[in-house]
């Protein structure tokens, strides 16, 4: 590299933005977060000596919606991007409050969901899976709340016209974090339902 | 005087989003619980020295109900909450929240973090952090009494430890654990992504290596222990067993064992978390004091990489008593004495910063050099305990007390001081008084050093840990005379700190005025006034070089060239 | 009672963990003399003075990196390699070799906040019967047998530790963990806990008594028994020995 003109090179590690690769960072810690509670769950299910099975207890078919809920989200939350991309403003407030009203839906369904297996005899201290599956699904839920209300706040600052061609940053990023909460879903559907 | 609007007091310096102000605040709430965790430890080294005497003054205060002594239910909570206090809420907003937060934008380059509102937020989840661990003293039953590591079910069942200081502190330390992960994204982001113009990462200064490396491991550890304060407080208030088995379980399945592995597998990254800013630290410290470049920069830079790796892989040398394979010991002991290798080469490299140099002896290399001889015994007496045979022997007594006090106390303490006596200057723009610091060094070195190094002596006698009473034990009776002479030495080490807070706090008002960089160092925070302006730099600043480039040949004025001085552009390499 | 360094040493491999330290201490005492007069050298040699400049490098010539890495790597094999292997080598000989059962006293201890309960199997030689012994901190066992003692605790994690047979092992509550020892010292020595376990953990003492001859351990156990009838099961099993 020649010297006399490195000292204007600039040299940041990753050629994205600064709020994009800030929330990649905080989004492992989230990842770390999720394994910490997986990974136990994996271990505790391993040594058990027995497990009841899931498809006799949980309402499967309605879970399943819910994951039909929380997909169609993230679909609605990548259009919101490409309308900020595309500087559509309708388009871009009509998706985040889709997304935001899918992420209510799911939040709705599952407290309909707990609260019914609650009066069922299924709680968090019935049993070692129902100790697991809520407090799994309890952070899951709590995420996919903390979503809602940033959708709700993106919704307020898009009627305000921040959001632009030149300026979606934070749609993506939020959007980022969606798509995660979403994929923590189905792996949380995956191993506390079907296996 | 700056044309900008002047911001109103509690915007200023209450409710800042200004780097340099949130580590100040980061400093003082630190130096804070650095004392409260501190006369924790005294009356632990008087209780352990006169068993079940009152305690001379402050006794009638704190143990009320047992005329000023200690009592069997008071001492778990003591050593609780000073190991608690010490690593959560003194040394870690020391060493990461204050100086990573004043030096981090400085020394990048930039006019201030990534996300300066996010900054702000992660000072005031410490402080509500740590107001809650304070609150927690003073409910019925008083603070948590199950020990730093929090072990279920001791822990997870309140059939064992009723009462709410326990969940207080759990509590505390998950607000913490979240202030210091914002902190992370706010570190990683900045090094990363806002470095000026030629500032390559060859280029960057030891210390923000360091705390680079620590910010990674916590961002990856720091969730694993979260989860597993989570489920204790479901065990203990929800009615779950995740860590319960036997009789206090209410139902089957639980893992009691599964606790300790979500815990160590952050609690060994933990303990290289502190570390690493400090091993920055002494290696860009040694290069200025000694006015040559820090030797073997990369492969420092890749030793302390190593660790990194290596540190989240070792967790089970904190478990060989546990009844683990002995097959998945002795992996766990040659994975951790491993760690030998890049510790080593650091090392080395250190000693080649200061061979042929032009050492100078001032307050903040006194201490470096402390660091050096401290972390020295620290690490070595690490692979006493990393062979499992003979860890299954010292575990749980005061060998690896005094180990891991000789790493962390003694290095990290050290390692605090070095970077408060270095960069007050530049923080508050006076001088702290050399004399005093001297002292202050010399008192703390000598009285350290006898703490501890007895301790170890005590843990070959099999003298177990977090007892109250050591006279219980007639094999300990002999020994008895040794806790009585770490009493006193504690107490003059307790006593030596208080030559540093009378120079900080009369420095803070009274000292002199200092020059912007009375160190002669090169790297970029000290191109800038003492204190800096309030934005740091109106333009980013250009960067020729390393922050290393002292002694070099054909300076006509000085030995040293900043890394903004455009000579540098000709040097063979930088 | 020894009054300095190691209790003594009743066992049949404690010298083992000893000779442990004595090793390790050699070999890092030696690199920590190395270092800490390297330090004091360049302290002294390269202080600071009114003519003295510091030698320009920054230490990443192939020369520098091959002395480093190099003495890096000595110190690893001398060192941490050369512990590691002796280590292993001591684990197996006072870990890896548990005697036959048939040898072997068996004894069930279950630790409690704050005691040690301890079970004999009695005359007819098997656990849970009614001609069971159990004690209160009180593990009598007969010199120059081995011993093999199973582990539960009953509410928290205890450790139980044998600082004169430099052994411990912990008692956690859901798992049965197991040590084994071999005694050749007769006379009293204590037992202490070493996993804090509450307000109670400095005085969670009890008492190994090395007794001289199988005569003088059987003699104590018979006249433990006519104490009275204890608890029958305290729930687990030697895993399918008898």
């Amino acid at each position: 590299m020649d010297r006399a003109t490195s000292a204007e090179v600039e040299v940041p590690l990753l050629d994205i933005p600064t709020g994009k690769f800030g929330m990649w960072v905080f989004l492992v810690s989230e990842i770390m977060f999720f394994t910490g509670l997986i990974g136990s769950y994996i271990v505790l299910r391993l040594g058990a000596t027995s497990w009841p099975k899931p498809g006799e207890i949980l309402n499967t078919p309605l879970l399943g919606l819910n994951t039909l809920v929380l997909l169609s989200s993230s679909l609605t939350m990548a259009l919101a991007l490409h309308a900020a991309q595309q500087d559509c403003q309708g388009a871009l407030k009509r998706n985040l409050l889709l997304t935001a009203a899918l992420g209510t839906s799911f939040l709705l369904i599952k407290g309909y969901d707990y609260v019914h297996m609650w009066h069922k005899g299924f709680t968090i201290s019935s049993s070692l899976f129902g100790s697991c599956y809520y407090l799994l699904t309890g952070f899951h839920g709590l995420h996919v709340l903390s979503g809602v209300i940033l959708l709700v706040y993106l919704w307020a600052a898009a009627s305000r016209g921040v959001f632009s061609a030149a300026q979606y940053g934070r749609i993506e990023y939020s959007g980022l974090y969606w798509h995660f909460i979403d994929i923590v879903w189905v792996v949380l559907f995956a191993i506390l339902c079907l296996v | 005087m700056t044309t900008e609007t002047r911001l109103p007091f509690w915007r200023r310096y209450i409710f800042s989003t200004n780097h340099k102000v949130i580590a100040v605040q980061y400093l003082f709430t630190g130096i804070t619980f650095l004392a409260l965790g501190g006369l924790m430890a005294l009356l632990i080294r008087w209780q352990l020295a006169y068993p079940w005497q009152p305690v001379p003054f402050i006794g009638k205060l704190l143990f009320a109900g047992s005329g000023g002594a200690v009592t069997p239910e008071a001492y778990p909570m003591l050593f609780t909450m000073h190991g608690g206090i010490m690593v959560f809420f003194a040394i870690t907003p020391i060493l990461l929240g204050a100086l990573g937060n004043y030096t981090i934008p400085l020394e990048v380059g930039a006019r201030d973090m990534a996300f300066p509102k996010l900054n702000m937020l992660s000072y005031w989840f410490l402080f509500v952090g740590s107001s809650i661990l304070l609150v927690s003293f003073l409910v019925p039953g008083g603070a948590a009494g199950f020990g730093w590591t929090i072990y279920a079910p001791l822990s997870a069942s309140t059939e064992v430890l009723p009462g709410w200081g326990q969940d207080l502190f759990i509590l505390g330390l998950a607000l913490d654990a979240v202030s210091i992960l914002m902190g992370g994204v706010n570190y990683i982001t900045t090094i990363m992504q806002l470095r000026a113009p030629g500032l390559t990462l060859r280029r960057l200064p030891l210390t923000l290596w360091g705390l680079f490396f620590s910010a990674v491991l916590n961002t990856l550890w720091l969730p694993i222990v979260a989860s597993a304060l989570f489920m204790v407080l479901c065990d203990r208030r929800l009615g779950t067993a995740f860590f319960l088995a036997g009789p206090l379980a209410p139902h089957t399945g639980g893992q009691v064992l599964l606790f300790q592995h979500l815990f160590w597998g952050f609690g060994h990254p933990e303990v290289y978390i502190l570390i690493l800013p400090v091993w920055g630290l002494v290696g860009d410290l040694l290069s200025v004091f000694a006015r040559k470049p820090a030797f073997g920069y990369k492969a420092t830079v890749w030793s302390m990489f190593a660790i990194t790796i290596l540190s989240g892989i070792v967790w089970g040398h904190h478990m060989f008593t546990s009844g683990m394979n002995p097959l998945v010991g002795k992996a766990f002991m040659v994975l951790t004495v491993t760690v030998s290798v890049p510790t080593a080469i650091f090392f080395l490299n250190w000693l080649g910063t200061l061979w042929r140099g032009a050492i100078r002896l001032t307050v903040p290399m006194l201490f470096t050099l402390g660091v050096v001889f401290v972390f020295a015994i620290g690490g070595l007496t690490g692979l006493f305990n990393a062979l499992q045979t003979f860890d299954v022997y010292i575990h749980d007594t005061y060998f690896v007390v005094g180990h891991f006090h000789y790493t962390l106390a003694a290095s990290v303490l050290f390692g605090t001081f070095a970077f408060i006596y270095f960069w007050f200057p530049k923080i508050f723009g006076r001088q702290m008084n050399t004399r005093l610091g001297q002292l202050h060094f010399w008192c703390s070195f000598v009285f350290l050093n006898a703490v501890f190094s007895v301790m170890m002596f005590l843990g070959l006698h099999g003298h177990m840990r977090r007892i109250a009473d050591a006279t219980a034990y007639e094999f300990l009776k002999p020994v008895q005379h040794w806790n009585v002479f770490i009493g006193w030495a504690a107490l003059g080490l307790g006593l030596s700190q208080l030559l540093f807070f009378i120079n900080f706090l009369y420095s803070l008002f009274k000292g002199a005025p200092t020059p912007a960089n009375p160190w002669d160092a090169g790297s970029l925070a000290w191109t800038v006034s003492s204190p800096p302006p309030e934005h740091n730099y109106a333009t980013p600043p250009r960067v020729f070089c390393g922050p290393h480039e002292y002694g070099v040949p054909s300076l006509t004025n000085g030995d040293w060239l900043s890394q903004t001085d455009p000579q540098a552009a000709k040097l063979a390499r930088s | 009672m020894q009054h300095w360094g190691f209790p003594v040493d009743i066992s049949t491999t404690g010298h083992y963990v000893d000779g442990l330290f004595w090793l390790a201490s050699g070999l890092t005492g030696v690199a920590f003399l190395a270092v800490v007069g390297a330090l004091g050298y360049f302290l002294i040699r390269y202080r600071a003075s009114a003519t003295r400049r510091a030698y320009y490098t920054h230490g990443d010539s192939r020369g520098a990196l091959f002395v480093t890495g190099g003495l890096a790597l000595l110190v690893f094999c001398l060192i941490d390699v050369n512990l590691a292997y002796h280590d292993h080598t001591a684990w197996d000989v006072v870990w890896g070799s548990p005697p036959s059962s048939r040898d072997a006293l068996r004894v069930e201890v279950m630790p409690e906040q704050f005691t040690w309960n301890i079970r004999y199997a009695g005359p007819d030689g098997v656990f849970h019967t009614a001609d069971d012994v159990t004690t209160i901190n009180q593990l009598h066992i007969p010199a120059n047998r081995p011993v093999i003692v199973q582990l539960s605790s009953k509410d928290v994690i205890h450790s139980f530790f044998l600082p004169n047979l430099r052994i411990k092992m912990d008692a956690v509550p859901g798992l049965v963990t197991s040590l084994y020892f071999e005694a050749v010292k007769p006379g009293t020595y204590e037992i202490a806990c070493a996993e804090h376990c509450g307000f109670g953990h400095y005085r969670m003492r009890g008492f190994l008594v090395v007794e001289e001859s199988t005569k003088a351990f059987d003699t104590w156990l018979a006249a433990q028994a006519n104490e009275g009838s204890p608890d029958l099961s305290w729930g687990w099993d030697w895993g399918g020995q008898t």
